[in-house]
């Protein structure tokens, strides 16, 4: 449980931080974020980066503020930075909602935003909420800046568009319609552990129809996406037990589930049916 | 001696009462002294490297690359301890098991992940670590044997997969199943899980040359016949080698025995005449400690039209890993001696199986062998209710021993032991856990919300345990200069409050107050001989041999005291630590006083024998909703009750239940050590191997009856170490078999959601 050698370096300056990012990168160099993921791998030597580019102290990365248009999120914002509302939006209480289901509070404490969605793993909550809510990506590297869809931005298990010398800078997830209203769900064998599925619904009732509804689904897949189908056969209806029972339903079967050794493909069907329904449910005030 | 005094202040009685624990205030303030605190100067490291496969051939071992490693002080492989016997066994030790020991490295054949093939030892355990990685293994693969219930044959060149098997029975039980008005089958099983103590192992020692002492600290549970034993593999003796033991951080039965790390730390530190330390990894300790608890059971009832059992018959196949470590044949021979629990049964026959596969050795855990055929019984119990169309409850009041019938021989012996049920009256501990439970308004509640959709359920379980395993236990009590008392005994203490109860008992028979009691235990270097803390024995064990060398050492202290005080002894006391005149009037002396008179005379020993065990008995009643949508199981209630004669403290007998309670519940619905095709572990962190946390564990209604005190020491006293664990599993299968009212719906622990959501799907 001791990790490998490995040389930590302690970048104050962004430029600094991306200087030696692209000097170690193909010197098995990784950030250190949180450390909440990385540290573990590197405890059981699944990893052993020989450099660690430590980001904690590096200024202006953390950043959270909304410009009326989107959240930023800098790579140094901790989960427990959403215990409290982040913004005067739907966005704030939806992230509040989430993050109560990540880990347990020490871990909130310390692991970050940005560092989950450079980690992806599938059953996150903010790669579900970064997937539902077409969040954007900020890479920054030597090279320059880029923005990264969330949809392109998940490539598999573990496994992203960034660059290896690409640092996760920011995240900006839009803000939603005063109106919005959000549903969050997930299952798993016990308080705090990674979820066996996971959904987040957002949608707003114009004229007591839903519209703009967002189904979201995470832990099921390599990667959490959108189920465009089940956000189709709620658009136009009136919110109802229903409704809620065909969107679920449509949901899992358009999933390519994950199996391992406690659940095969049709217990994680039942799963998505489960979290998707209870998502909208919980949706309703 | 002191002025007249007016004693107004009764004296005080410590048993009984749910006095504050003494042993919590180190431990508040963060002063606990564990094994990894433990540290000397010069010290080196060890580092296992364990087996990557299950099963194969060790052609090579290429350790260079290590030993050039800066910092790498030495590498061991088999060779540079062949010397050493296999670890020998601790109980139930069948001469046929003998070759299945495990030597404390691997020659040439590896049989699970994680066997110890080799040790490094390095200035530091990140450089050990490094080292360890670095050493190169030759093994050729062979295919793994992972399957305990199918064709015997053999495990290795040597060796066949069944070495024994344990054979019980009383009665005539073919000729009860010709009899029978029904014969009631059921094939159930318990999976492979284990005793997960926050602090791992770990062993450091010293060899103090000057003195010729060795000493290994890190020791729990079993230090004295520990040290006898490892003296004896590395050719010592037990007057020049010392077990100590610190604080421990839970035992559970898997922490304390001799394990191969032991062994090789006292032997290279008496090599290298350099301090060893090894602290075990929750990796290694998930896959090398012992695991526990796997069984496969046949087991079948011929009963009568009423539903009273005729006869049982149960035949089943107990994984033991790839050795027999120091239990042997433990645990199969205690799940055979006690399957049949409270119930009355005219025949009965057992046949175990005792099984080798390529994975880690087992050894006892918490109401070893009793958590397994509590589930298998108690299962049987409800199918049986099912075929007579009565319930849960009256199948068993039907079946019941009763309070008459005891003391009641069960013919049937185990751990060297008659099993004779010594007092019990289980029917009225079933009306009191009922009554604790709420019943009658509980099935009045379910039955309402079922109809609203819900699926809900109930369940009992009763279970008879067994605790205070002798032969026997040796105290020492002194009375110190400053008048401290101090209470000197052969057993250790791994979390249960051994120092509060027995301070508590000494307290009551010398008439001091409690607080004032230094209690030591698990230090070899203290008192010649101990059996340690296992078998719930220790409160009902060393608890009377400290109440007779207190009582002994007060009748000596009153009698030096008379000399002093020129009256005689019966008109003496010892009140709150002062001596006194009965009456009270008159001169008093302080027991300071009598020992700075009398130095060194105020010690007494006594020894406490006992050839059987004691029995205290339980009921648990169990309610849980299932979640048809995704297979979770939430338990709604939970009641225990639990008779254990006479309650030194209540709220320690309380914890203690509390405490196995979280466990039986993990064994129920969380815990399993999983292997895939290749024998490879799964369950190797613990976000695979799923403990229950405060979030999974519901409040638990406890309710510690002493209807049935024993009649084997005088103040009645039976164990209570593992009543909290024994039955959960059986209980909560009840109560999801009566919420998806299916009958026997639940055949295998633990329970998952995915099979609880396929077994929904039917319903
Ligand atoms: C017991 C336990 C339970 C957990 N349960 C959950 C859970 O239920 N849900 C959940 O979502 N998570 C869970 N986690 C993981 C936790 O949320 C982590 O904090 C998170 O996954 C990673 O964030 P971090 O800041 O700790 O990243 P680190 O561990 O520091 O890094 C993780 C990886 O991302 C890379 N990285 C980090 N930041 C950046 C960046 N800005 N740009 C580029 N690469 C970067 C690192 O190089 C590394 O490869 C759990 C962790 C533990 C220990």
């Amino acid at each position: 449980m001791k990790p490998a050698p490995f040389v930590r370096h302690v970048p104050r300056t962004l430029d600094e931080a991306l200087g030696l990012l692209s000097q170690l990168a193909g010197q098995e160099g990784r950030i250190l974020a949180g450390g909440q993921s990385l540290v573990p791998i590197m405890a059981f030597r699944l990893a052993k980066p020989a450099h660690l580019i430590d980001i904690n102290e590096v200024a202006g990365l953390d950043r959270l503020e909304s410009d009326g248009k989107a959240l930023s999120i800098g790579a140094r914002v901790r989960h427990g930075a959403f215990h409290k509302l982040a913004v005067d939006n739907p966005l704030g209480a939806l992230l509040t909602f989430v993050a109560r289901h990540i880990a347990h509070y020490p871990i909130r404490m310390r692991g970050t935003f940005c560092g989950s969605l450079a980690h992806a793993d599938p059953a996150s909550e903010w790669c579900l909420t970064a997937a539902t809510l077409d969040a954007t990506m900020v890479a920054k590297s030597s090279r320059g800046t880029r923005e990264i869809a969330a949809r392109d931005f998940f490539e598999g298990i573990m496994s992203t568009a960034l660059a290896e010398d690409e640092l996760l800078a920011e995240v900006r997830l839009p803000l939603l319609a005063p109106d919005a209203k959000f549903g969050f769900n997930e299952f798993s064998r016990r308080a705090g552990d990674f979820a066996m599925a996971s959904s987040l619904v957002t949608y707003r009732i114009v004229g007591g129809k839903m519209t703009d509804t967002r189904v979201g689904v995470g832990g099921a897949e390599a990667a959490p996406r959108r189920i465009t189908e089940a956000e189709a056969t709620l658009n136009g209806q009136t919110p109802n037990d229903a409704a809620f029972r065909e969107a679920a339903r449509v949901a899992s079967d358009a999933l390519d589930p994950l199996e391992d050794h406690q659940t095969n493909a049709e217990y994680r069907r039942d799963l998505v049916r489960a979290v998707v329904r209870r998502a909208l449910e919980n949706s309703l005030p | 001696m002191g002025q007249p005094t007016k004693m107004t202040a009764s004296k005080q009685k410590f048993v009984g009462r749910s006095v504050a624990r003494l042993e919590d205030r180190p431990l508040l303030l963060g002063q606990g002294r564990f094994a990894a605190d433990i540290s000397f100067p010069g010290q080196w490291h060890m580092r296992v490297v364990r087996s990557p496969v299950a099963h194969g051939k060790l052609l090579g071992i290429d350790a260079s690359a290590a030993l050039a490693l800066p910092g790498v002080h030495a590498v061991w492989t088999y060779k540079d301890v062949a010397h050493i016997p296999p670890i020998p066994f601790r109980l139930t030790g069948l001469v046929e098991l003998e070759p299945y020991r495990q030597f404390i490295l691997a020659n040439d054949t590896v049989r699970y992940v994680g066997e110890p093939v080799a040790v490094i030892f390095a200035t530091d355990q990140y450089i050990a670590e490094d080292a360890a990685e670095m050493v190169e293994l030759n093994i050729e693969t062979l295919p793994p044997i992972l399957d305990a219930s199918g064709d015997t044959g053999p495990f290795d060149a040597e060796r066949a997969t069944e070495p024994s098997i344990i054979r019980k029975s009383f009665g005539d039980v073919d000729s009860a199943f010709k009899a029978a008005h029904d014969v009631v089958s059921l094939e159930l099983s318990v999976g492979r899980h284990s005793g997960v103590p926050m602090e791992t192992r770990g062993a450091i020692a010293r060899y103090d040359e000057a003195r010729d002492i060795l000493e290994m600290h890190g020791a729990a549970k079993v230090p004295w016949w520990n040290r006898d034993h490892i003296a004896q593999m590395i050719g010592r003796t037990r007057t020049n080698m010392h077990l100590l033991e610190g604080h421990v951080g839970g035992g559970f039965g898997i922490r304390g025995e001799i394990y191969p790390e032991d062994v090789l730390v006292c032997a290279a530190a008496l090599v290298f005449k350099k301090p060893i330390k090894w602290i075990e990894d929750r990796r290694e300790h998930l896959i090398s400690a012992n695991h526990s608890r796997q069984q496969q059971h046949r087991i079948r009832a011929a009963i009568d039209a009423d539903g009273h059992i005729l006869a049982i018959d149960d035949e089943f196949f107990h994984d033991n890993g790839a050795y027999m470590r120091t239990h042997a044949a433990t645990v199969p021979d205690l799940a055979a001696a006690m399957l049949p629990g409270p119930y009355r049964v005219p025949a009965y026959r057992a046949v175990g199986h005792i099984r080798l596969t390529n994975k880690t050795p087992c050894g006892t855990y918490r109401a070893p062998g009793r958590y397994e055929s509590t589930f298998i019984r108690e299962r049987l119990m409800d199918a049986i209710a099912a075929k007579v169309g009565v319930d849960g409850v009256e199948i068993r009041r039907r079946n019941l021993i009763a309070k008459a019938e005891m003391p009641y021989d069960l013919h049937l012996d185990t751990l060297g032991t008659h099993i004779v049920y010594d007092s019990g009256d289980y029917a009225l501990l079933l009306d009191k856990t009922l009554a604790l439970a709420g019943w009658p308004e509980l099935q009045a509640s379910l039955k309402k919300r079922r109809a609203a959709g819900e699926l809900l359920g109930a369940g009992v379980a009763m279970f008879v345990e067994k605790s205070g395993l002798g032969p026997s236990d040796t105290v020492r009590v002194d009375i110190m200069s400053d008048g401290k008392v101090e209470v000197v005994t052969g057993v250790a203490s791994i979390g249960q409050g051994v120092e509060t109860a027995m301070a508590q008992i000494a307290a009551d028979a010398l008439g001091v107050d409690y607080a004032s009691i230094n209690v030591v235990h698990g230090q070899t270097d203290r008192i010649d001989t101990g059996a340690g803390a296992f078998a719930s024995r220790v409160t009902v064990m060393c608890g009377e041999a400290t109440r007779l060398a207190s009582v002994k050492l007060r009748d000596k202290a009153l009698k030096l005291a008379a000399e002093l005080m020129q009256t005689d002894a019966a008109s003496l006391d010892i009140v709150n630590g002062e001596i006194v005149r009965t009456g009270r009037i008159g001169s008093s002396m302080t027991l300071a006083e009598l020992a700075q008179a009398w130095p060194g005379e105020l010690t007494a020993t006594d020894t406490f024998l006992s050839s059987h065990m004691v029995y205290p008995y339980g009921v648990h009643v169990c309610a849980v909703k299932v979640d048809a949508d995704t297979g979770a199981v939430a338990i709604e209630r939970y009641a225990i009750g639990y008779d254990v004669g006479k309650a030194v403290n209540p709220r320690l007998v309380e914890s203690q239940i509390a405490g196995g309670f979280a466990q039986g519940l993990g064994g129920a619905l969380l815990e399993e050590f999983v292997y895939d095709e290749n024998g490879e572990p799964l369950s190797v962190t613990f976000a695979d191997y799923l403990m229950p946390t405060s979030r999974e564990v519901p409040p638990v209604s406890i309710l510690v009856t002493e209807d049935a005190p024993s009649p084997l020491n005088p103040m009645g006293l039976k164990g209570a170490g593992e009543g909290g664990t024994n039955p959960v599993g059986a209980a909560i299968a009840s109560a999801i078999d009566d919420a998806l009212q299916q009958p026997g719906a639940i055949t295998d622990l633990p329970i998952s959601p995915q099979r609880l959501k396929a077994l929904c799907q039917k319903n």
